[in-house]
C-alpha cells in the first residue's frame, strides 16, 4: 500500500495525472470507500486493504470528462470492465492512467457477520501485505478468529485470473483464489423443478427493497438515461407492489447487461438485502456461452458483444423448451 | 361452488407479428378463410426486433396467458437482419424465464412469411391448445391488473 502511495503522490506532484481515484478509510475498519484524492493530504486517509472490493472503473465515466489525466487504482477484475467500458466508448483511454493493484481476494463482511462475529472493533489479517490465511478479529466479545477464505466474496471463489487486461504499470502481487466452479450455482437451479425454481427466486427477490444499489454500483449499466427511472417503468423509484414487478426490475436490469456483464460480482455484493443478484447475470453468460460461443466481456476491446451480432445458424428460442 | 369454477377457461394470448411477414401472413389466413382462436390478440410491430424484452414480460403483468412472436423468416427480414437480433434477444429471455421457473411452453417465436396464411393459422391453433393445457398464468400476472 506504501509503494502505491507513493507512486500515485509522485504522478500527482510530477503533473502525470490530475487527480487519483482510490479508496479511503470508512468509519468502520471494514467499510473503505471510493475516493478521489486531488492533494498530498489526501492521502493520509487512502487504503488499499483486502475490503476494498469496490470497483472503481465506472467511476472512470465521469472521470474521463474532466481536465487531465485520472489516476485510477484497478484489480484485476475490475480492468475486465474498464475495457468492456472502451469498447463501449464510454470511457477515453487517453484520460486514464491505471495502475494495476495486486488482489489476493477480496472480503465480505457479510460472511464474517454471518459466523456469529458481532461487535468488530478491528480486523488483523485483511492487510494486502500480509498473507494470512486466518483473520483475527477484535471485537466487543473477545476476540474471534476465521479462515480466510470463509470471509471471501463469492466473487472470488470464482475469480477469472489475477492477470491485469489492460495497464500502465503493476503494483503490488496477487494471489490465486479460484477454488468453485463457475457456473455450479445455475446448474444447481437449472436442475429444479420449475416449482422449485419459481420458489426459490421468489424467495430470493421478495427480499428486495428497490434501492437500486445493484443498478448504481454496475459498470455495465452505464446509460444515462436509465429505463428504471421511466415514469412509465411500473416498478419506478419504489418498493414492490406486486411480486411480479420485482421479478421484472431483476430480469430487465440482468437482461440489459446481457453480453456485457463481465462478471465481476458488484451487484451482488453490493446489495444490502444479500440477494444473490449474479445468478441472473451468470445464467445469461452460461446461456452465451452455449449457443453463441465462449465469450468473456472485457477480456479484450472487441467490435461487437454476443447480442449485437449473430449468424443465419444460430439456434431457435425452440431450444430452450428442448433442453427440457 | 365459486361462480369462477363454472367459467370455462378463456386464455388472453398476445401476438407480435411484424408488419411485413407475419401480420399479412395473417391477413392471408383471414382472406383464406382459415380459422384461428379468437383468443389471440395481434398486436403489429414494425419488425419482430422490435420487441423489447419489457414488452413480453408486460403483456404477461397485464394478464396474458401466453406470449407469441411472429417474424418473417430468417433472412427474409425487410431490414435485412432485424429478426436476427430477435432471435438471440428471445433465446435470451425465454431461457432466463425458465430459470426462474415460468412454464416455457407461454412463450414461444414462430417465423410465419406473407403467403404462409396456413402456418399463421395453425401455429395460432397449436399454441392455444398449449396454453389451455397449461391453465391460467400465475407465476408471472400481477394481481392488481386482474379482473
Amino acid at each position: 500500500m506504501q509503494e502505491l502511495i507513493a507512486r500515485a503522490k509522485e504522478l500527482l506532484a510530477d503533473g502525470t495525472v490530475a487527480r487519483v481515484i482510490g479508496w479511503k478509510a470508512g468509519d468502520l475498519p471494514y467499510n473503505p470507500e471510493p475516493a478521489y484524492f486531488e492533494k498530498e493530504e489526501d492521502f493520509d486517509d487512502f487504503v488499499y486493504n483486502s475490503f476494498c472490493g469496490a470497483n472503481l472503473s465506472k467511476l472512470m465515466i465521469e472521470a474521463c470528462k474532466l481536465e487531465g489525466k485520472t489516476l485510477v487504482c484497478l484489480k484485476p477484475c475490475d480492468t475486465y470492465s474498464f475495457n468492456q467500458l472502451l469498447t463501449e466508448h464510454r470511457v477515453d483511454r487517453d484520460k486514464a492512467y491505471i495502475i494495476g493493484v495486486g488482489c489476493k481476494g477480496k472480503l465480505d463482511i457479510e460472511r464474517i457477520k454471518k459466523q456469529g462475529i458481532k461487535g468488530i472493533k478491528s480486523i488483523k489479517g485483511a492487510e494486502i501485505t500480509d498473507d494470512a490465511e486466518t483473520l483475527t478479529i477484535d471485537t466487543l466479545y473477545g476476540e474471534k478468529t476465521c479462515a480466510f477464505k470463509d470471509a471471501m466474496l463469492e466473487r472470488c471463489h470464482v475469480c477469472k485470473g489475477k492477470e491485469h487486461k489492460i495497464y500502465d504499470e503493476i503494483i503490488g502481487e496477487s494471489k490465486d483464489t479460484k477454488d468453485a466452479e463457475r457456473f455450479a450455482e445455475v446448474e444447481k437451479i437449472e436442475a429444479m423443478s420449475p416449482e422449485e425454481k419459481f420458489a426459490f427466486f421468489q424467495k430470493e427477490l421478495s427480499k428486495c427493497i428497490r434501492c437500486n444499489a445493484c443498478r448504481n454500483a454496475c459498470p455495465a449499466c452505464s446509460c444515462r438515461k436509465c429505463v428504471f427511472d421511466s415514469t412509465k417503468f411500473d416498478s419506478q423509484q419504489k418498493a414492490n407492489v406486486d411480486s411480479f414487478e420485482e421479478k421484472m426490475f431483476h430480469i430487465i436490469r440482468a437482461f440489459h447487461v446481457a453480453g456485457r456483464c463481465t462478471d465481476c460480482g458488484e451487484c451482488s455484493r453490493v446489495c444490502p438485502q444479500g440477494i444473490p443478484l449474479h445468478l441472473f447475470n451468470r445464467k445469461f453468460i452460461k446461456d452465451i456461452d452455449e449457443l453463441y460461443g465462449e465469450y468473456q466481456a472485457g477480456e479484450e476491446v472487441v467490435e461487437r458483444g454476443p447480442l449485437t451480432s449473430y449468424t443465419f445458424e444460430d439456434a431457435e428460442p425452440g431450444i430452450v423448451a428442448e433442453r427440457g | 361452488m365459486s361462480i369462477e369454477a363454472n367459467e370455462e377457461f378463456k386464455p388472453k394470448i398476445v401476438a407480435f407479428c411484424c408488419n411485413w411477414c407475419s401480420y399479412a401472413g395473417a391477413d392471408l389466413a383471414g382472406s383464406s378463410r382459415l380459422g384461428y382462436p379468437a383468443d389471440v390478440k395481434i398486436i403489429r410491430v414494425p419488425c419482430s426486433c422490435r420487441v423489447n424484452p419489457m414488452f413480453i414480460l408486460r403483456a404477461f403483468e397485464k394478464g396474458a396467458d401466453g406470449v407469441i412472436l411472429c417474424g418473417c423468416h430468417p433472412g427474409d427480414c425487410h431490414y435485412s437482419t432485424g429478426n436476427f437480433y430477435a432471435r438471440r434477444r428471445m433465446t435470451m429471455l425465454f431461457s432466463m424465464l425458465d430459470y426462474i421457473g415460468v412454464e416455457n411452453g407461454r412463450t414461444r417465436v414462430e417465423w410465419v412469411s406473407a403467403a404462409e396464411g396456413v402456418k399463421f393459422s395453425t401455429t395460432m391453433n397449436e399454441f392455444v391448445e398449449k396454453i389451455h393445457s397449461l391453465g391460467k398464468n400465475v407465476r408471472l400476472g400481477d394481481l392488481r391488473c386482474r379482473n
